[in-house]
């Protein structure tokens, strides 16, 4: 009793974690939101990326060194679309952080005005996989999305520093400026493969493909979230072989068995991309992401269709 | 007209000198402000395009029409209906009202996130201590959880059990006090130890430890009405957390038992937690409760005013590699639990422990083993101790089937070989990861 007395007055003796600081703190839950992030805020933020990219973003450890992160942010940036759910809420709810709870204002969701793909109409259920009811959370993947999840970084920052929106907004037109340039560089690099079929893991890149004019004919995974499962493979192979397509682009967080297999059976190749930056360490910010995924698919599609 | 050319080469002059870097920069402002008009005429166009297309389709009774593909996901339009003939003029509302209870209104919105989680045990072997049925339902837990205002959130779980409806927890919490405490109100699982924190849904065994059994209340343990504040406390990249709990007294059946207003029992708890690397971590903790026990209740009156104290020690240390984190991981635990409790007979000081290891294998497939051995709160010259193997296959994140053999050795009961099975099944909101 005398025990609880005494670590109860320690406790509330000690000082407060204030953390005022000239430059925005920001937290962002994937590292493709940080990188977008640095584009925007340059030195005038700091930024910490939860979720690796190499790491499947939907089954992340609400670790407690994340709390210590977002219970100091002045900003947190989430994907959205319950891409998160599995590990936030906790981390939300012990942040002890007003400032960046939901109904807080330095709380952004950067899926608020991108287009998201695969909405589902009607009746879902679970046996469907594990379905994102809002969506497509992988929308990242899409220059012209990455663009508007800028715009949205920049008027978040711009209304927590209002001191500063001007040079957010000059950095947000030299990020604007610098990929539009590098987007006629991967719609010309891709050009030559436009409608090839191709297979991917997971649900992970409808705008990406969607983008660069490739078509997804078929995944992996029988339903999202599910493993592969014999008979789902076999149809597979037997619909990529009827239909032509011999790639298979798989996220860095699988493994990789099932899916050389069938590529052997189909006379195809695997490719690892990056869903995200940090995912290999060629991507180190956005465009580079890009650079290096439209790169490898690129010299991968001309290897397979000789184009 | 000197000064007016005078005047205007000033300023070309003024603007070559001051931005001439500035130009590439400002043009791709007006371009992104061109850009930025073009999108909201875009917006607007396609909510004014939605509202037409639904009063269309209201007016047809028919299906909505096709939206157009490839739109970006504009605000769910709003139905119209114009102001009733006569109303306009009488000082009323004029233009067209939004109907309200349309699709997208209702309540419903509102509602918690709800779930249920089933836990289906299953028993062969013979145990003469603790006998569990062959078969039983033996929980089902339904959550509710919801954020309540700006300032707080509420969780409930609502457990459905053999004996009848209990309240497992049902608390608010308030996340946005100032001064960085998170308090919690309400019914809670007491921030003793690890496993008394942990729902049985997210145990990684079929039953609890024996020291659980023996010096913390079983499967109920510290689970009472009361007060919960914790605090992180600054000490760099170490996260520390601070947590201070003032409870009823009541509970468990042996544990603790209030007779008066003042019986309070209390939680103490510190945690240390840190990153060895990104995939390996270590968590550490130390705890403390206190309260009156029933040993002195005497025919309803609390003749000895006994009272307990629980002192523990809890380690966990997981490795997880992120790139194969769906493939791979371990978790390995141990908790030490000190029991101090008053009796007639005088005062007992029991001691037990578990050690446990997981590992997932392969996607869907978990081992582990645990080993038990604990004194008995009443009497610590008695003790057991068992080990268990366990085998857990995970279908989805929505459902497992675990298999548990569990070997016990009784201080003053036969030896006990069991086969314990077990069904968990979730349905409704996606629940957040254990950690």
């Amino acid at each position: 009793m005398r025990i609880f007395t005494l670590l109860l007055a320690l406790v509330l003796a000690l000082p407060i974690g204030a953390f005022a600081q000239a430059k925005l703190n920001v937290v962002t839950t994937t590292e493709d939101l940080g990188a977008l992030a640095r584009e925007i805020g340059g030195d005038k933020v700091t930024v910490a990326a939860l979720a690796k990219g190499y790491q499947d973003p939907h089954f992340v450890d609400p670790k407690p060194s994340f709390i210590l992160a977002v219970s100091r942010a002045d900003a947190l940036i989430v994907v959205g679309r319950e891409l998160e759910i599995g590990w936030l809420p906790p981390l939300l709810t012990s942040s002890r952080n007003s400032r960046i709870q939901q109904s807080g204002k330095g709380y952004l969701d950067a899926s608020s005005n991108v287009r998201i793909l695969e909405i589902p109409t009607g009746q879902i259920t679970r046996a469907m996989g594990d379905v994102h009811p809002l969506g497509n959370p992988h929308y990242w993947l899409e220059p012209g999305n990455g663009r508007r999840i800028a715009q949205s970084i920049r008027d978040k920052f711009s209304e927590l520093s209002p001191g500063n929106a001007a040079y957010f907004a000059q950095r947000y037109g030299d990020f604007d400026t610098r990929l539009a340039a590098a987007e006629k560089r991967w719609d010309a690099a891709m050009a030559p493969y436009k409608g090839t079929k191709i297979v991917t893991y997971h649900r992970s890149w409808p705008n990406f493909m969607e983008r660069f004019g490739l078509e997804v004919m078929g995944y992996v995974e029988p339903k999202p979230g599910i493993p592969p499962s014999p008979s789902h493979t076999i149809e597979l192979i037997d619909e990529m072989k009827r239909q032509g397509a011999k790639l298979i682009v798989v996220e860095p967080y699988f493994d990789l068995k099932t899916p050389q297999s069938i590529a052997t059976q189909v006379g195809g190749k695997v490719l690892v991309l990056a869903p995200s930056v940090g995912g290999t360490k060629e991507a180190t910010d956005y465009i580079q992401l890009f650079e290096y995924d439209v790169n490898q698919l690129a010299a991968s599609l001309k290897q397979i269709t000789g184009k | 007209m000197r000064q007016t050319r005078f005047a205007l080469a000033a300023l070309v002059a003024a603007t070559l000198v001051a931005a001439p870097r500035d130009a590439a920069a400002q043009a791709a402002g007006q371009a992104q402000q061109i850009q930025q008009q073009i999108d909201q005429l875009r917006r607007e166009f396609n909510d004014r395009l939605g509202a037409l297309e639904a009063q269309l389709a209201a007016m047809q009774g028919g299906q909505p029409a096709p939206s157009p593909p490839a739109q970006p996901p504009a605000a769910p339009p709003t139905t119209t209906v114009d102001v009733p003939p006569g109303a306009a003029g009488a000082g009323g509302p004029s233009g067209p009202l939004p109907v309200y209870g349309a699709a997208t209104a209702g309540s419903k919105i509102f509602n918690p996130d709800m779930a249920v989680i089933g836990d289906f045990l299953g028993a062969a072997g013979r145990n003469r201590v603790d006998p569990q049925p062959a078969l039983e339902m033996h929980e089902s837990e339904t959550s509710f959880q919801a954020i309540v205002d700006p300032y707080a959130r509420a969780d409930f779980f609502v457990s459905f059990g053999q004996e009848g409806v209990e309240l497992e927890e049902g608390f608010l919490t308030l996340t946005a006090l100032p001064g960085g405490f998170l308090t919690k109100v309400g019914k809670l699982r007491a921030a003793f130890g690890k496993v008394n924190t942990l729902h049985n849904h997210v145990l990684p065994w079929t039953d609890r430890p024996l020291v659980t059994r023996n010096l913390v209340g079983g499967e109920e343990g510290i689970d009472d009405a009361g007060i919960s504040v914790s605090r992180l406390i600054p000490a760099g990249t170490l996260f520390l957390e601070a947590t201070g709990e003032v409870y009823r007294g009541d509970s468990a059946e042996s544990l603790f038992r209030s007779s008066t207003r003042g019986d309070l029992a209390y939680v103490a708890h510190l945690r240390g937690y840190h990153d060895i690397t990104e995939s390996t971590n270590v968590d550490l903790g130390a705890s403390y409760s206190y309260g009156h026990n029933p040993s002195g209740i005497v025919g309803g009156v609390d003749l000895g005013r006994f009272t307990t104290n629980l002192f523990g020690v809890d380690a966990t240390l997981r490795w997880r590699p992120l790139t194969r984190a769906i493939y791979h991981q371990f978790v390995g635990r141990s908790e030490v639990i000190w029991s101090d409790r008053e009796q007639f007979e005088g005062r007992q000081r029991s001691m037990g422990y578990y050690v446990s290891g997981d590992y997932q294998f392969a996607r869907r497939w978990w081992v582990g083993g645990r080993y038990d051995r604990s004194e008995r709160a009443e009497d610590a010259s008695l003790f057991d101790r068992g080990g268990s193997a366990i085998l857990t296959y995970w279908p989805s994140e929505f459902s497992q089937v675990r298999g548990q053999y569990r070997h016990t050795r009784y201080a003053d009961a036969p030896d006990a070989n069991e086969l314990l099975f077990q069904f968990q099944f979730s349905i409704g909101a996606h629940g957040a990861h254990p950690f």
